[in-house]
């Protein structure tokens, strides 16, 4: 049984943060396919396209029969655990201050043998589950589940160090007014957050949905734009070392192509989407990355927030989906640069979301509820991508095949 | 022997310079236009170096904002009822515009009980009856104490719109018949908050800039400010066919006054 995880205690200021370790990172070029499906939430191995044959360790030529068509599939999650063994000593300095830690093989309903960790609650020889988890350096590995869910199995120590569950931790959503806002931080709070820091943009409009939000027990709102680099440091100088997981929802729609839009909403766009990001990551990335093994509530994730249309183009929104595209390329980036402090960041591909914005098209829209809902999924579930809504699946479904054709496709809008 | 004189009173403090303009604070609320139309900047200012290694020696900041951000000018091509108007842009009118004699009008105690005060003409002679005629050449303030207001209350927007004091169609046509030169306000614009319902629309921005007029807005410390005998100083920035500016707003007040 899965011990309750409880809140943690206050730091003891005399006490040096421990800092980040990572297990090891390096990883072939076929091996990084197991980081891909992980972060998607997806049990998927390489498949021979000639034999059939299901591969482990990820590899470049087929161990039955030597081709070099290897494609990554879904396979059944189904496993037999063979042996099991709790590893109490180990040279390498993650894996040392982390100890014991739990792996055994498992055979594979999909064939192969394979080393996997262990979680707590696996009984001896018992048919297991298998999933891929992103590990705190953020690569692919195999964990076997209990077949069934048991309580409380999500604080499993070996679970919550590689994952980036809200619980216990304080979460800064970076835009108040995004129609999302409020239902995320429901969300979070349900998910056992200890506390959600909602930003606020220009104080001096009405913001109706204000006394709404401020009436929920664990939110409090505060400042922020991220378009003013004084804010987010004034915000960071106050909340910097407690912020364990920020969402980074602040975005600038609006509709137009290239020709016909106005310069300043594609500027604006920019301003929020792309730079804001870097202002952001100016103001409180260093803290976070620093803070990746602060114990219970340790930093642990970024989310970014992005169009789904981000990943081709969108005419009837060409400024804002290119502000996204943007986003998505420095978010990359930042996912490598907080990679060190074992912060791992999250891409919220959102499609058309149900708002005045999007107004005039057709359904299928996303209801800000849904949206929150699969963000607060995506962290419980410690995944790196994921696609809200019917039309940001599906436009992922078409980038995956074929990139240039989705391109063309996306001439007619999203 | 007349600027040696006032060189003499300022140094002397007999004549005090009084600042009328807020501190540009990426902060300070900007007019908000449907959510469909431009909108304008607020201010905003990014730091190029800090003694550091972008710049051993030396701090500064790139800054950008609207024309039309914080305490700033309004030259009568802003409106299109001015786009014709000669030398109507920031860098082609007359300097001598920039420094003028200022009439202010108060209206602290009407604005105080009623958001959506409207100055009128009847405003306008009561003032004269007391102070005397507004002379041709001068700027009129309308001094609200509207520049007290912070946060929220500033701009005051509620769902039908934003709801601030401002001058009636007739106040301004008397203004225009006493050949002022400009109009300032401590609101954000020259306007009242519901000056869309005035016919016509917007009557300062409409019938002053048709006119070659200037506004200023988002004033302050115009309760430091005499009815007559100031002079006002304030040169927006010589931007070509700007429409107006950010500017630093200067009183010359006699500590007599």
């Amino acid at each position: 049984m899965t011990e309750p995880l409880a809140p943690p205690p206050k730091k003891n200021p005399q006490r040096r943060t421990r800092l980040p370790t990572l297990p090891p990172a390096m990883r072939s070029r076929a091996g990084l396919g197991l980081a891909l499906a992980a972060g998607q939430g997806r049990f998927a191995l390489q498949c021979c396209a000639e034999c059939g044959a299901v591969q482990y360790p990820p590899r470049d030529a087929c161990h039955q029969c030597l081709a070099t068509d290897l494609q990554w599939r879904d396979q059944p999650t189904g496993g037999q655990l063979l042996a099991e063994t709790r590893i109490h000593a180990s040279p390498d300095p993650y894996f040392r201050e982390r100890l014991p830690w739990r792996a055994g093989t498992v055979q594979l309903d999909a064939g192969p043998v394979v080393l996997a960790h262990v979680h707590g609650d696996v009984a001896r020889e018992a048919r297991v589950r298998m999933a891929l988890r992103l590990d705190r350096a953020g690569q692919g590995v195999l964990m076997a589940l209990p077949e069934r869910e048991t309580p409380h199995m999500e604080d499993d120590p070996m679970l919550r160090e590689m994952g980036t569950h809200p619980r216990h931790r304080r979460v800064l959503i970076t835009d108040a007014r995004a129609p999302e806002a409020e239902p995320l931080a429901r969300a979070l709070l349900d998910a056992g957050a200890a506390h959600v820091f909602l930003g606020l943009a220009e104080g001096w409009r009405p913001f109706p949905a204000c006394e709404r939000i401020e009436a929920i027990e664990g939110v409090t709102l505060h400042p922020l734009d991220v378009t003013d680099a004084e804010s987010l440091a004034d915000l960071a100088g106050s909340i910097g070392g407690k912020v364990d997981i920020l969402i980074n929802n602040a975005r600038h729609i609006r509709p137009g192509g290239v020709i016909g839009a106005a310069l300043h909403d594609t500027r604006d766009a920019l301003e929020v989407g792309a730079l804001g990001l870097m202002r952001l990551a100016h103001a409180f990335g260093p803290a976070m990355r620093a803070r990746g093994a602060d114990g219970v509530n340790s930093a642990c994730a970024w989310v970014n927030v992005l169009p789904a249309q981000a990943l081709a183009h969108d005419p009837g929104f060409a400024g804002a989906v290119a502000a996204g595209a943007a986003m998505r390329a420095l978010s990359l980036s930042l996912r490598a640069e907080l990679r060190a402090g074992g912060i791992r960041v999250l891409h919220a591909h959102a499609g058309p979301i149900d708002d005045e914005w999007h107004q005039p098209l057709p359904p299928p829209k996303l209801a800000p509820a849904a949206l929150a809902r699969a963000i607060v999924q995506g962290l419980e579930q410690g995944l790196e991508e994921i696609h809200a809504g019917d039309v940001a699946r599906d436009l992922a479904q078409r980038f995956a095949e074929n990139p240039a054709l989705l391109a063309r496709e996306m001439e007619g809008g999203a | 022997m007349v600027l040696d004189t006032l060189t003499k009173a300022l140094a002397s403090g007999s004549v005090r310079v009084v600042d009328l303009t807020h501190t540009l604070d990426p902060d300070f609320p900007v007019i908000v236009l449907p959510a469909e139309f431009g909108q304008c900047a607020r201010f905003r200012m990014d730091e190029v170096s800090a003694y550091d290694h972008r710049g051993p020696a030396w701090k500064w900041h790139n800054i950008s904002m609207s024309e039309h951000t914080g305490t700033h000018f309004d030259a009568p091509i802003h409106w299109v009822t001015g786009r014709d108007v000669p030398n109507g842009a920031t860098d082609a009118i007359d300097p001598v515009a920039f420094v003028g004699p200022v009439c202010v009008i108060d209206c602290s105690a009407g604005a105080a009980a009623d958001e959506d005060f409207t100055l009128e003409p009847t405003h306008i002679e009561e003032w004269e009856a007391r102070h005397g005629p507004i002379p041709a050449g001068a700027w009129v303030l309308m001094r609200t104490d509207w520049s007290h207001r912070q946060g929220a209350e500033y701009l005051n927007l509620r769902k039908d719109g934003a709801h601030s004091p401002g001058p009636s169609p007739a106040a301004v046509r008397a203004l225009l018949d006493r050949g002022i030169i400009g109009f300032g306000s401590e609101c954000v614009g020259t306007d009242a908050g519901q000056a869309a319902h005035f016919d016509p629309p917007y009557p300062a921005h409409a019938m002053l800039h048709g006119a070659g007029k200037y506004g200023l807005q988002c004033l302050r410390n115009l309760d430091a400010l005499p009815p007559t005998g100031a002079v006002l100083i304030c040169p927006p920035l010589k931007i070509r066919g700007g429409t107006g500016s950010p500017l630093r707003v200067l009183a010359l007040v006699e500590a007599s006054a």
